[in-house]
Formats: C-alpha cells, sequence, structure tokens
C-alpha cells in the first residue's frame, strides 16, 4: 500500500471548473473519505488520481512520487465504480479474476483461483462464482466490484459511492463490512460519498469538498465539533445544526427575532454573526430558556423535537421516546460549551471557551 | 367469471358469485387475443414475403416446357434436376450421329443423361460456378474489412474527442447521397486508368467503401450504447486500451457487429451496376451473371431459377448463422449521434 498525495490539482471541463487547486494527502493505511453533494467534484478526483481523466494543473504522487504521465494500467489502483462496474458477459468468478489475468501481472491459474476464492469468502459471494452478472441482485453486485478491489493489492482503494445504489439495510450491512475489511487489509483506501453517515462512520479523515474547493481536511470528530465553516457544518449531523442570525451585546449572546439569550463572557465575537447550536445540545425541561412543543418526531431510537421560541424554531433530540405534547410550554437549555459561531462570510470564529 | 377455465384463479375466488372480472384474468384473455393475432398476421406476412422465394425454388425443379406452361403449373409436373444441370454446365447440341452414339453408352453419369435428353453433351463447368466464388470473395472480404475499419473508426469517434466530429460524420454519411450509379462512368475510367478494371481488388475496394459509411454510422449507434465506464475499469485492472477493447467492449458488441455485417454483407453480395460495368470475365460476380444464363432457343426459366437460389443461399446460411443477435440488434441499435 501507498500513500497518496494531491498537489494543487484543478481540472475544467467545457465552461465548468470540477476542481480548483484541490491538494491532500491519504496516508498509509488510511480510510480517506470525501464528503461532497452532487456535482462537488468527488468522482472527478478519484479519475484524475486512477489516471483516467487528465489534470489541467497540479500533480498526483504515490509514495512521493509523480505519477501524472502513467497510464491508469500503470498506477495500479483499483477503482469501484458508482455503476456500471462488473462485465456483463463475464461470471461472477471471471470478474473477479480479470484483473489478475492482466498481462501485467503474469499469475497462474491456481493462484488466479486461490485469490479468487480467498476474496469471495471475505465477501460472501463464494456461492456465486459461476453466475452471470446480470442474475445478480445489487448488493451482491456491488460486492463483487469490490471483491474485484480486493483480490489483488492495489497501491490504494478508489471507492466512488459504491453503496448509494443499495437500500437503506444493505447499505449499512456493506458499510460495517467495508470497515472491517478495510482495517483487516490495512488498505490505503480513499472512499467518496454525499452521505454524511457513511463519511463519519467510515472514515480516519473526512475532506469536504464543494464545487471542486476542498474546505476543511480533519478527522470526523474534528468535522462534527469544529466546522470550518456553515458548510461543513450543515453537511454533518441529522438533524441538521440550528443556525441563527444573532448578536452579542451587555455579555450575552442574543438570538434575532427571539427572547433566547445566552450569558457568554469571552470577547473576540463581532456584533453580528451566525449562532449554530446542534440539536443534541438543546436539552429540554431543564433551563432558562422559554418556548413551546411546535412539533414531535418521533423516531423510536431518538425524538426530535420543533421547539419554538420566539420567531425562530429550533430542534432538539432526545434519546429515546418523550411524553412532550404539542402546544406544551416548556423550558429547556442550551449547552453553552457547544456553540458555534460563524462571521458574515461563513467562516468559523475560534472563540477560546472557559469554563 | 368465477365459471373460468383459468384454474389457478378459482382457488382465491370468493364463494359468492362474482359478476366482474379481475385484472388478471383481463390480462390473460386480451394478451392472448393480440399474441394470437401477432401470431396470424406474422405468418400471413411471412407468407407474401416468400411467395416469390417459393416460386423461384418450384421453377427450379421445373423442366423448361414446364416452367413456361399456362395455366402455371404449382404441383403437376415432374420435378427435374435439368435447371441446375444447364445451370452449372457448359453443354454443346449433338448432332444425329453423335446423338446415336452416345444413347448407346451405359456409363454416362446422372447428370449426362439430363443433357442427353435435350439432345445436348456436357463439355465442362459453366462460369456460374466461377462467379459465385467471385461473388464470395468479393462480398465476403469487403464486407469484414467495412466492418473493421468501421469499427475502428465508430470507436474513435465515440469514445475520443475528434476535432470536428460531426463534419466528419456527416461526411462519411455524404457518401451515400448520391445514387451510386451516378458516379459509374466516372470510377469505370479511373479504374481503367489504375488498372483496376475487372479484378477483385477493384470491386473489393468499392464495396468497402460503400459501406464503410454504414458500417461506422450503425456501429458508432451500438459502441454509444455501451457505457465507457467498462473499459475504464478495465484499465484500471491493468489492461491497455486496445486491451481493454478486445475483451470488455467487442463481446457487448457482437449484437451490433452482427446486424452490421449482414447489412453490409447483404449490399455487397447483390450489388448489379458496378459490377456490370466493372467487370468484363475475371471478376464477374453472380448478379450480372444470372441474367445472362439464355439458353439456346429461348430463356432458360429453370436455369436462372436455379441460379437465383443458389445466389440466396450464402446470404441465408450467414444470417440463419447470425439470427439471435440479429434480432436484438436490429430492434435495439438506435442510430444516434
Ligand atoms: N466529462 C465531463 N464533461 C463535462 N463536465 C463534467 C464531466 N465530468 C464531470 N463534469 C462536471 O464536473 C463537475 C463535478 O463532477 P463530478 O466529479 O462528477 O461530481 P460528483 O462526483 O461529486 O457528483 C460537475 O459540475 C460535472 O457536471
Ligand atoms: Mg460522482
Amino acid at each position: 500500500m501507498a500513500n497518496v498525495e494531491l498537489r494543487g490539482i484543478s481540472k475544467r471541463f467545457r465552461g465548468v471548473t470540477a476542481l480548483r487547486d484541490v491538494s491532500f494527502t491519504v496516508a498509509d493505511g488510511e480510510f480517506f473519505v470525501l464528503l461532497g453533494p452532487t456535482g462537488a467534484g468527488k468522482t472527478t478526483t478519484l479519475r484524475v488520481i486512477a489516471g483516467l481523466e487528465k489534470q489541467d494543473g497540479g500533480s498526483v504522487l504515490f509514495d512521493g512520487g509523480a505519477v501524472d504521465s502513467r497510464s491508469p494500467a500503470e498506477r495500479d489502483v483499483a477503482f469501484v465504480f458508482q455503476q456500471y462496474s462488473l462485465y456483463p458477459t463475464m461470471t461472477v468468478f471471471d470478474n473477479l479474476a480479470f484483473p489478475l489475468r492482466s498481462p501485467l501481472r503474469k499469475l497462474d491459474n491456481t493462484e488466479i483461483t486461490r485469490r479468487v476464492t480467498e476474496a469471495a469468502e471475505k465477501l460472501r459471494i463464494g456461492h456465486l462464482l459461476q453466475r452471470k452478472t446480470e442474475r445478480l441482485s445489487g448488493g451482491e453486485m456491488q460486492r463483487v466490484s469490490i471483491g474485484r478491489a480486493i483480490v489483488r493489492q492495489p497501491r490504494v482503494f478508489l471507492m466512488d459511492e459504491p453503496l448509494s445504489n443499495l437500500d437503506a439495510k444493505l447499505r449499512e450491512s456493506l458499510r460495517v463490512e467495508l470497515e472491517h475489511i478495510q482495517k483487516k487489509q490495512q488498505s490505503t483506501t480513499l472512499f467518496v460519498t454525499h452521505d454524511q453517515v457513511e463519511a463519519l462512520t467510515l472514515a480516519d479523515r473526512i475532506g469536504v469538498l464543494r464545487e471542486g474547493k476542498l474546505i476543511q481536511v480533519a478527522a470526523p470528530r474534528d468535522i462534527y465539533d469544529k466546522p470550518a465553516n456553515l458548510f461543513v457544518a450543515q453537511s454533518v449531523g441529522t438533524p441538521r445544526i440550528n443556525l441563527f442570525p444573532s448578536t452579542y451585546s451587555d455579555g450575552s449572546v442574543r438570538v434575532a427575532d427571539s427572547p433566547i439569550a445566552l450569558p457568554f463572557s469571552q470577547n473576540g465575537l463581532p456584533v453580528h454573526f451566525t449562532l449554530g447550536v446542534r440539536a443534541e445540545d438543546v436539552t429540554p425541561g431543564q433551563g432558562d430558556q422559554r418556548g413551546e412543543i411546535a412539533l414531535v418526531e418521533p423516531l423510536g431510537v431518538e425524538t426530535i423535537l420543533h421547539i419554538r421560541s420566539g420567531d425562530v424554531t429550533l430542534l432538539s433530540m432526545v434519546s429515546g421516546m418523550t411524553h412532550y405534547r404539542l402546544g406544551e410550554a416548556i423550558s429547556f437549555g442550551i449547552d453553552q460549551d457547544r456553540l458555534h459561531f460563524f462571521d458574515a462570510k461563513g467562516d468559523r470564529i475560534d472563540v477560546e471557551q472557559g469554563r | 367469471m368465477s365459471e373460468t377455465t383459468n384454474g389457478e384463479s378459482v382457488g382465491w375466488q370468493p364463494s359468492a358469485p362474482v359478476n366482474y372480472s379481475t385484472r388478471v384474468d383481463k390480462v390473460g384473455t386480451s394478451a392472448r387475443t393480440a399474441r394470437g393475432i401477432r401470431i396470424v398476421l406474422a405468418f400471413v406476412l411471412a407468407g407474401v414475403m416468400l411467395i416469390p422465394v417459393f416460386w423461384l425454388g418450384l421453377t427450379s425443379f421445373k423442366s423448361r416446357a414446364d416452367a413456361i406452361a399456362v395455366p402455371p403449373k404449382v404441383v403437376n409436373f415432374t420435378p427435374t434436376l435439368e435447371g441446375f444441370v444447364n445451370l452449372l454446365s457448359d453443354r454443346s447440341v449433338l448432332n444425329a450421329r453423335r446423338l446415336e452414339l452416345m444413347k448407346e453408352r451405359t456409363d454416362l453419369t446422372w447428370y449426362e443423361e439430363i443433357a442427353l435428353k435435350n439432345g445436348q453433351q456436357i463439355t465442362g463447368i459453366s462460369q456460374y460456378v466461377g462467379r459465385l466464388r467471385n461473388s464470395v470473395i468479393i462480398a465476403g472480404t469487403s464486407t469484414i474489412l467495412a466492418v473493421i475499419l468501421g469499427l475502428l473508426a465508430a470507436y474513435s469517434f465515440s469514445r475520443f474527442k475528434v476535432p470536428g466530429e460531426s463534419d466528419w460524420l456527416f461526411f462519411i454519411l455524404s457518401t451515400r447521397m448520391l445514387p451510386p450509379v451516378v458516379v459509374t462512368i466516372p470510377i469505370f475510367l479511373m479504374y481503367r486508368q489504375l488498372g483496376l478494371h475487372d479484378t477483385h481488388l477493384g470491386l473489393i475496394l468499392l464495396y468497402t467503401v460503400f459501406n464503410l459509411s454504414l458500417t461506422v454510422w450503425l456501429l458508432k449507434g451500438f459502441l454509444d450504447e455501451i457505457p465507457r465506464e467498462y473499459e475504464e475499469a478495465a484499465m484500471v485492472d491493468g489492461y491497455t486500451r486496445l486491451q481493454a477493447f478486445r475483451k470488455v467492449v467487442l463481446p457487448q458488441a457482437v449484437t451490433g457487429i452482427a446486424a452490421t455485417t449482414v447489412f453490409s454483407l447483404i449490399f455487397a453480395w447483390n450489388e448489379y451496376a458496378f459490377a456490370l460495368m466493372l467487370t468484363t470475365e475475371r471478376a464477374r460476380t453472380a448478379p450480372p451473371t444470372i441474367p445472362t444464363i439464355l439458353g439456346r432457343g429461348g430463356v432458360e426459366w429453370s436455369a436462372i431459377a436455379a441460379g437465383s437460389l443458389g445466389f440466396l443461399i450464402p446470404v441465408v446460411i450467414v444470417t440463419f448463422v447470425l439470427r439471435r443477435h440479429l434480432l436484438r440488434g436490429v430492434t435495439f441499435g438506435a442510430i444516434r449521434q
């Protein structure tokens, strides 16, 4: 396995800038997730690394050496495509064996069979080996795709939303399997997704991509707790983070159009800013704030309460089912150690908080 | 409704009488009727199409007199291979003395007997055999060339950014825009100059060029339908583009290639005007030959029918071999740009 570095990659398609000066490094054995909405440039990033697309500027390095002039075959990466990845005229076995039969590798048949069987075992598709690929379910197809990547030891795994075409249950189970395999093999993996849950659960580190620009690279925890800007803050977490235009005056953070006021001793805040509060940091039933229940969304494991306070509505998340009823007046508290502040441009304002 | 013969639906029918029909049954009967109509229609159409071929086959087994009998004989004639013998052999008319001599011989083969009945002696194999061979060589080679070249061109147009792509494609198509006959004279003169007149190479080149526009356009349509992710996956898996093309794209393009092959083969096989103008002897193909099978004292209809029948057979064989791909190829492959 290798480490992969992107240095100032940019890529334009007629009129569309897909990537702007993107730089990051995936360390050897790391599970790196690129998170971004559709059209952010995730697929383009993977294609540039694989050599399927030539970048307009910048350089791709494997283990410190530039690979820009190498063909896809010579780069020795494994690519799991979002769709259309299995060769339809071949059986599952032949699909899995295909990379091993490459003229570059010259493996003998017993070795090929051994490796294919081993990969098939790992992904529990051993019973499907003689099947034609068109007779597979979506989940089985993606298993085979992943299998085709793990039969060999590529320098890096590139995965383009491999789970996004599956139904929720399958996605979850395959996600867990993927994580096991990656941890066991210690394979360098670059996984792209628009699904924040996948990103948070799988990643050692996450890179957030928006309109071709890399906005933040950090561990899932820091992405969640210290989002670099409003976009990142909104990209992770369900329900979405509460955001309110607010002001700072008389030692208190005051939410506009609402009685909510939070005593806050720290300086460094401008007068106008955006306040961010995650739903789990809003605790109903205790605290100094007043509001009423506008909506109750019981999800079983947790319940999302919509609390109306003045002209704003906050989302609050509590675990389990609750006894709150619509229209009920309640008090609630906001965890003041976990407030997020964003300036007029949307960038995070770092405020050192004392206790 | 509850009285229907449809056994499966009875099991879950409510016990009370039901005076409406369930959707399952409606679909069942109307689908069955539609299917019946389709089958009848297919047979009628096939019948209309096949009558000339059937008549051709019939005529080829008739004697010279039966072939031109009025009213036409459909079943009430004695089948004879006279037509085939006349088609495949050169014969000379025997004078009375030699006729007597021949009749006394006992070592005659069956086809010599047939010739003898008409007072003729077989002197050799007719031109037809050689010309059918020419047809096979010329049509076969030009089709293979047109399909291979067309495949490479279509793949390039389909997968790479070719500068002026649509102009090129239009240009290629435009070679088909005027009737080929219009250019026979210039081509005749050019071929005479170049020494291509009456050569296999000459016709092969010409048919390849004419078919190329068809094959490029048809195959581009088929290749466009194959997602490029497959080749890209293969390239990432350690193959060059050419290897990926061979191992991943070709197997998926079989249908399109089969359909394209049959279309070009039929054109090259049936071509008449150029073959007539540009060949005389060595490279002459079957189509201009058949109408020249004239016997002495009248048209040899049974020989002409036998010749036409023999001419049909190779195309029928190729079409039959490729039929499985053909059906899908013709219905699925839309020409798109
Ligand atoms: N081959 C292409 N031609 C033109 N534009 C493209 C091409 N591939 C991608 N793009 C554009 O580049 C941007 C990024 O695309 P992509 O990398 O596929 O995003 P993502 O995978 O994050 O959804 C999009 O605006 C897309 O329309
Ligand atoms: Mg994508």
